[in-house]
């Protein structure tokens, strides 16, 4: 019930809060602008292997271009008898969910005014991998994610147990594997 | 007279906020429990009273139809004729609609929907499953008495305001009040469109003054799952971020009730000792999906809120998602000088849903009409 003070004091965490508060306000009156694509495009290579590039995407009302292009192998490990040129396309989904929950603490520690340390997670997904295997009793994906924090900060345990449940609330990723999405595959 | 509460409001159903606390103004509770909730039909009953002793001239029965502009005020058409006045105070509630979600026209067509205006009473449901979206302080209540019919009842939980029933031996309204949190203004708030999207505590008021948490509901068998995402192929899917919804109102809970205890450390107030309370309980795993059609939900009740009903405004005054465009009652005044609103969600306080919270408000938007009407332009 009580609002927490967006003034961000003297915390120095990297976090341009002003810009995204700006961003905040000025998509207001332009909600168009705030539709964003975002896209990725992958080639078999051999095996279960693949390669998929990441460069160019969808906002602001126009192109957009990442710096420079970053190229994502994935594979499978050698106890499934592939080559293991990268992690699984599941593990992704763990990258994704982390990155997404840290980048979220920052922000949100900026914006309340509190220094970070450091700021380092596990995350542990529970998947039983007779589903993809077959087995229709069981699904294909993770039955259970599990993110584990351990947060050094100018902070209560109390204040920082709040900023991990806001990185949540506001999480892009944590939103895309807790909630379902459309989804569609064709052939072009 | 009164129309929301005699026609709009399930039988069981009381306000949550105590007796001593329900005072029109110079109309206060003057019964022999100021610590108990009165009734819909006494709540009714209390306005009529009002009415009579304020000898406002009140026309029942009487719909606007329309309301647009004039050259010097507006024109009120109602289904007893035709009104001219120069200032309008919209006092139509907030409250005149359920706002249900889009894909409620897809539940298979079997399983009945009631949403807060339709259902009076468990016994008019048909027997078996109960799913019941949305767990503020409707919901919690309507799951908790069909609950006790012996339905089997499935909880959707989104975000929501944990409150105890009573704190330090106190009604948690008293502590709000005493401590300012209903009077906080709404140009003083850092959020304040999320302070008006906040959705009600989970209160209800009842002669035991029982507290009526996630816990409580489970406790008497309430399943719980997350907030209902999608429908997809008859199956309500439901968020797997349940438990973070817990965190989030744990905390903020534990963070109201710590103000209160800085507060009566400062005043000096008499009060008991901190209670202490349990986090809410994660349930071991909660479903995400639930299928329609298999017959083991009968019946789902939205108390997914309310919103108002501005049908009848043709005057060009709310926003690309059809709220009213105001500054604290004052609506938008280049659009529409004159028109003013009341009773929605923290219009100048947090108190300004309330039945009581409505007057300082009123004695306000009162003042800036006054002042208009004389030809002052006013400000805040
Ligand atoms: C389920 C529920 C429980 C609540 N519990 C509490 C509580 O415990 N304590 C508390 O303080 N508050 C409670 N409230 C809030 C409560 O609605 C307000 O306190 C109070 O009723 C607001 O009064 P109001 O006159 O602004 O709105 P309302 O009571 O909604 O009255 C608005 C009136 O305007 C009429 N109207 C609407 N449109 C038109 C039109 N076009 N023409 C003519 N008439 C029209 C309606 O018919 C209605 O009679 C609750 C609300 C709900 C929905």
């Amino acid at each position: 019930m009580t609002e927490v003070s967006t003034s961000s004091g003297t915390a120095e965490n990297g976090v341009n809060v002003q810009a995204l508060l700006d961003a905040r306000e000025a998509l207001k009156s332009a909600p168009e602008a705030a539709q964003f694509t975002w896209r990725a495009s992958s080639k078999w290579q051999n095996g279960v292997h693949s390669t998929t590039r990441v460069q160019n995407f969808y906002g602001l009302g126009q192109e957009q271009s990442h710096k420079t292009e970053t190229v994502f192998d994935a594979d499978h490990p050698a106890v499934f008898a592939a080559e293991d040129n990268g992690i699984t396309p599941i593990e992704y989904l763990l990258v994704g969910l982390a990155s997404c929950l840290t980048a979220g603490v920052a922000s949100v520690a900026q914006n309340r005014g509190i220094q970070l340390r450091s700021v380092e997670s596990t995350v542990e997904g529970q998947h039983d991998i007779r589903g993809i295997l077959g087995d229709p009793d069981v699904r294909n994906g993770y039955n259970d994610i599990k993110v584990t924090f351990t947060i050094d900060a100018d902070a209560t345990p109390e204040e920082i147990e709040a900023l991990v449940a806001q990185s949540q609330k506001r999480s892009a990723v944590f939103d895309a594997l807790t909630n379902p999405t459309n989804v569609t595959v064709e052939v072009a | 007279m009164a129309n929301s509460w005699r026609h709009e409001r399930w039988d069981s159903l009381r306000l949550l906020t105590p007796n001593w606390q329900t005072d029109l103004p110079g109309y206060a509770y003057a019964g022999p429990d100021p610590d108990g909730y009165l009734t819909a039909v006494e709540v009714a009953d209390l306005i009529a009273g009002y009415a009579a002793a304020s000898a406002a001239p009140v026309r029942t029965g009487t719909a606007v139809t329309s309301l647009r502009r004039t050259e010097d005020g507006y024109a009120v058409v109602t289904t007893a004729g035709e009104f001219r006045c120069r200032t309008v105070v919209l006092a139509s509630g907030a409250c005149n609609l359920p706002s249900v979600p889009d894909w409620q026209a897809a539940v298979p067509a079997k399983v009945d929907q009631l949403t807060p205006f339709d259902y009076r009473a468990p016994d008019q449901l048909a027997d078996g499953g109960v799913l019941v979206v949305g767990a503020s302080a409707t919901g919690v209540q309507l799951a908790d008495e069909i609950r006790r019919s012996g339905r089997p009842v499935v909880l959707s939980v989104g975000e929501h305001v944990r409150l105890p029933r009573l704190y330090r031996g106190r009604d948690v309204l008293w502590w709000m009040a005493a401590s300012g949190v209903w009077d906080q203004r709404f140009d003083e708030l850092d959020d304040l469109d999320r302070a008006r999207r906040l959705p009600s505590p989970q209160l209800a008021g009842t002669p035991e003054r029982r507290t009526l948490d996630l816990n409580a509901l489970v406790a008497d068998g309430v399943e719980l799952v997350g907030r209902w995402a999608a429908l997809r192929d008859g199956r309500a899917l439901f968020s797997g971020g349940l438990r973070n919804v817990f965190s989030l109102a744990d905390l903020k809970m534990r963070r109201l009730l710590s103000t209160f205890d800085e507060w009566a450390e400062r005043t000096g107030a008499a009060a008991d000792a901190p209670d202490p309370y349990a986090p809410t309980g994660v349930p071991e795993s909660a479903r995400l999906q639930l299928d329609l059609g298999s017959g083991e939900i009968r019946t789902i009740v939205w108390a997914t809120g309310y919103r108002p009903d501005y049908a009848w405004l043709d005057v060009p005054v709310l926003d690309g998602r059809g709220r009213l465009r105001h500054e604290g009652g004052v609506v938008d005044s280049a659009a529409s000088p004159g028109l003013y609103a009341l009773g929605l969600p923290v219009l100048r306080r947090r108190k300004s849903t309330f039945l009581y919270g409505i007057e300082d408000d009123a004695r306000e938007i009162v003042g800036h009409l006054a002042g208009h009407l004389a030809g002052h332009v006013a400000g805040w």
